[in-house]
C-alpha cells in the first residue's frame, strides 16, 4: 500500500470513528430535549417578561422596584438572614453528629445513619406537618412543657421564625451530614495517632490535623444547604404563619392572587442569580463538582 | 519515649489504671487517648441530636391513631377513624391516584432518558459532554418555584394544565438530574472493557450494552429509578401550579389542607408516605446487597 493509500484509510478511520462519537453523543439528545422544553425555555420565556413594566413597554422597572421598594428589600434580607440561621444550626448541630458517626465501628455506625437516612428520605411535607403539630400552641412542647411546670403560657414556637428555623434546621441537617460524613470516613485516623505521638494533646490534634481535613466536607455541606434553603418554600409557607416572607413565597403570591408574571419572574431572575452566584464562589473556593459527585462524561 | 511531654505520661498511667479497673468509661475512645469518660459530653449531645432527627419524624405514626379531634401524644383512646376517613373521602383517593400515577410514568420516562444520556456522555469522550452534562443538572440547580411559575406559563400557552403528561413532563425534567448522577456513577465504576470483547466478538452496540452492560449497572439505574419516583411523589410547588381538581397529587392536597387546619387525617396519610417511602427503600437496600454478593 503506498503512503497516500494508507493516509486517506486513516483519514477515512478518523472519519468512522468521528462519526461514531457523534451518534453516541445523540443519545443525550431527548434529555436535553426535554430540559430544554420543561426548564431553559420557560425559564428564559419568564426572564423576557420581566424586562417587560405593567403598562407593557420593555424597561427594567421589575428589576428597580426591588431596590426601590423596602417590601422587597426586606423579603430578600428575611431570605437571606432564614438561610443564614439555618445553615448556622445545621453546622451547630451537624458537625458533632457527623465526628461521632465517623468514629463508630461499622455495624454502629450503619445503625446510626439510619436516623439521618430516615428523615432524609420521609417526605418533606410529612415532616413539615409533624413540626406544626409538635411545636403548634397546644403542641407536644407546650403540653409537655407546661405540665412539668418549665413554662407558665404557651410558647410561640409555630406559625412565627422559630418554627421556620426549627423546621428548616431539621428539614436540611441530613443535607450537611451527609457529605461531611464521608469526608470525615475519608480522614485516615493514623494522622491523629502521628500528632497524639508528636506530643499534641487530644485538643490540639483535632483543632491542627482533623478538623481541617474534615474542612472541604463541611463547606460542600454549607454550600448545598445554603442554596437549597434560599430556594425553600414549603416549610416557612406553612411553618412560618406568614410572617416569614421569603423569596419564593413572594413568587407564588404575584402569581396566584395577582398573575402578576413580570414582578414574580423578576424576582426568580434575581433568586437564580444569587444562587449561581453562591455556587460559582463554592465551585471557584473548592471545586464544587468534585463534591456533587459531578459525572463530567467525557473524561472516563 | 524521654522526650514525650509530662501530661502524656500521665495520660498513659490514667489509661492503664483504667485498663486495670476494667471500666469501659476509664478506657480510651480511640487510639488518640481520650477516654470514653472524657466524651460522654459528645455521646450525649450526638443522641440528643439523633432524637431531633428521628422523634419528629415517626411521631405522627402514634398520632394518627388517636380518637379525639386534637393530636394527642400519646392519645387517650384510639381509632381507626382518620383512615377511614381518608379511604373515603373521594378527593384523597383520587389524589392518591394521580400520585401514584404520575411517580409511576415518571420513572418509566426518566430512567431511559438518564440511562441513554449517562451512557452517551461517558462513551462518547467529546468535549461538549460537560457543557451538556451541566445542561442536564440545570433543574436540579434552578430554583423550584421559578421552574414552577415557568413551566405553568408555557403550559397555559401549551393547553397543558391539568393535564397527566403536562404533570409527567415537568416531574421528570425535575427527577432527570438525580438520575443522571446516579447512573453515571455506576458506568464509572464499570469496566467498559467488558463492552469492547462483546463487541469483538461480533456483538452489535445495543446487544452489548441490553445482555453485558446494563446488568452490571442495574443497582445504579434502579437507584435513579427509585430516586425519580420519590422526586415525583414528593413534589409540591410546581403540581400547586399547574395542576388543580381533580388533577391535584396527594402532597399538593396536604399542602393546602395544612394551610388552613391541622386535620388528623394528614396523621394517617403522613403514616402512609412513610410506610411507602421505608418499603422501598428497604427493597432497595435486600436488593443492592444481592447484588453486591453476586458480583
Amino acid at each position: 500500500m503506498t503512503a497516500a493509500a494508507m493516509d486517506i484509510n486513516a483519514a477515512a478511520l478518523r472519519r468512522d470513528e468521528r462519526r461514531e462519537k457523534l451518534a453516541l453523543f445523540s443519545l443525550c439528545a431527548p434529555a436535553s430535549l426535554l430540559v430544554l422544553v420543561i426548564i431553559v425555555a420557560p425559564v428564559g420565556w419568564l426572564f423576557w417578561l420581566s424586562l417587560f413594566n405593567d403598562a407593557g413597554v420593555m424597561s427594567l422597572d421589575n428589576y428597580t422596584r426591588m431596590f426601590e421598594s423596602k417590601s422587597y428589600t426586606r423579603i430578600f434580607i428575611t431570605t437571606f438572614q432564614v438561610s443564614f440561621l439555618t445553615t448556622a444550626l445545621c453546622v451547630l448541630l451537624g458537625y458533632p453528629l457527623a465526628y461521632f458517626l465517623a468514629q463508630l465501628p461499622r455495624r454502629w455506625a450503619a445503625l446510626g445513619m439510619l436516623a439521618v437516612l430516615l428523615p432524609f428520605w420521609t417526605s418533606l411535607l410529612v415532616r413539615t406537618y409533624a413540626w406544626l403539630v409538635v411545636l403548634q400552641r397546644k403542641g407536644l412542647v407546650n403540653q409537655w412543657g407546661m405540665e412539668l411546670g418549665l413554662w407558665e403560657a404557651p410558647l410561640r414556637l409555630a406559625h412565627n421564625l422559630n418554627g421556620t428555623l426549627i423546621g428548616m434546621a431539621h428539614i436540611m441537617l441530613p443535607f450537611l451530614v451527609l457529605p461531611l460524613y464521608g469526608a470525615m470516613k475519608a480522614i485516615d485516623f493514623d494522622y491523629m495517632k502521628a500528632a497524639a505521638n508528636l506530643g499534641a494533646n487530644p485538643v490540639s490534634a483535632f483543632r491542627h490535623v482533623f478538623l481541617p481535613l474534615s474542612l472541604p466536607g463541611l463547606f460542600a455541606g454549607i454550600i448545598i444547604v445554603f442554596v437549597l434553603c434560599l430556594g425553600f418554600f414549603v416549610t416557612p409557607a406553612v411553618l412560618g404563619g406568614g410572617k416569614v416572607i421569603m423569596v419564593s413565597m413572594k413568587i407564588e403570591t404575584l402569581v396566584d392572587l395577582f398573575f402578576n408574571f413580570g414582578t414574580a419572574s423578576a424576582l426568580g431572575v434575581v433568586l437564580l442569580g444569587l444562587t449561581l452566584l453562591v455556587l460559582f464562589a463554592a465551585h471557584k473556593l473548592l471545586q464544587l463538582d468534585r463534591v456533587l459527585g459531578g459525572g463530567h462524561g467525557g473524561n472516563p | 519515649m524521654n522526650t514525650a511531654p509530662r501530661y502524656m505520661a500521665g495520660r498513659m498511667s490514667g489509661r492503664i489504671s483504667g485498663r486495670f479497673s476494667g471500666s469501659w468509661l476509664s478506657r480510651p475512645a480511640s487510639d488518640t487517648q481520650v477516654t470514653h469518660r472524657g466524651r460522654l459530653w459528645l455521646y450525649a449531645l450526638a443522641a440528643l441530636i439523633m432524637i431531633f432527627l428521628v422523634v419528629p419524624t415517626l411521631i405522627v405514626i402514634p398520632m394518627s391513631f388517636s380518637g379525639s379531634q386534637y393530636l394527642e401524644f400519646p392519645p387517650r383512646d384510639w381509632s381507626m377513624r382518620w383512615y377511614d376517613n381518608y379511604l373515603q373521602t373521594s378527593e384523597w383517593m383520587t389524589a392518591t391516584w394521580v400520585s401514584i400515577k404520575a411517580a409511576v410514568l415518571t420513572v418509566l420516562v426518566v430512567t431511559p432518558l438518564a440511562t441513554m444520556a449517562a451512557y452517551g456522555l461517558y462513551v462518547s469522550q467529546l468535549k461538549a459532554a460537560r457543557y451538556v452534562f451541566i445542561l442536564l443538572i440545570t433543574p436540579m440547580m434552578v430554583p423550584v418555584i421559578l421552574i414552577a411559575i415557568g413551566v405553568f406559563f408555557a403550559y397555559t400557552r401549551l393547553r397543558l394544565n391539568n393535564t397527566m403528561l403536562g404533570l409527567v413532563l415537568a416531574h421528570s425534567a425535575l427527577a432527570l438530574p438525580l438520575c443522571l448522577i446516579v447512573i453515571s456513577a455506576g458506568l464509572k465504576s464499570y469496566d467498559m472493557n467488558q463492552e469492547r470483547v462483546a463487541r469483538s466478538l461480533g456483538a452489535s452496540r445495543l446487544r452489548a450494552f441490553m445482555v453485558i452492560t446494563l446488568p452490571q449497572i442495574r443497582f445504579s439505574v434502579i437507584t435513579g429509578a427509585l430516586l425519580a419516583f420519590i422526586v415525583s411523589f414528593d413534589e409540591v410547588i410546581v403540581a400547586l401550579f399547574i395542576t388543580g381538581s381533580g388533577m391535584s397529587t396527594i402532597t399538593r392536597s396536604m399542602f393546602l389542607a395544612l394551610r388552613d387546619q391541622i386535620d388528623p387525617t394528614i396523621a394517617a396519610i403522613s403514616t402512609i408516605l412513610i410506610l411507602i417511602t421505608t418499603a422501598a427503600l428497604v427493597a432497595a437496600q435486600i436488593f443492592g446487597r444481592t447484588a453486591q454478593k453476586k458480583s
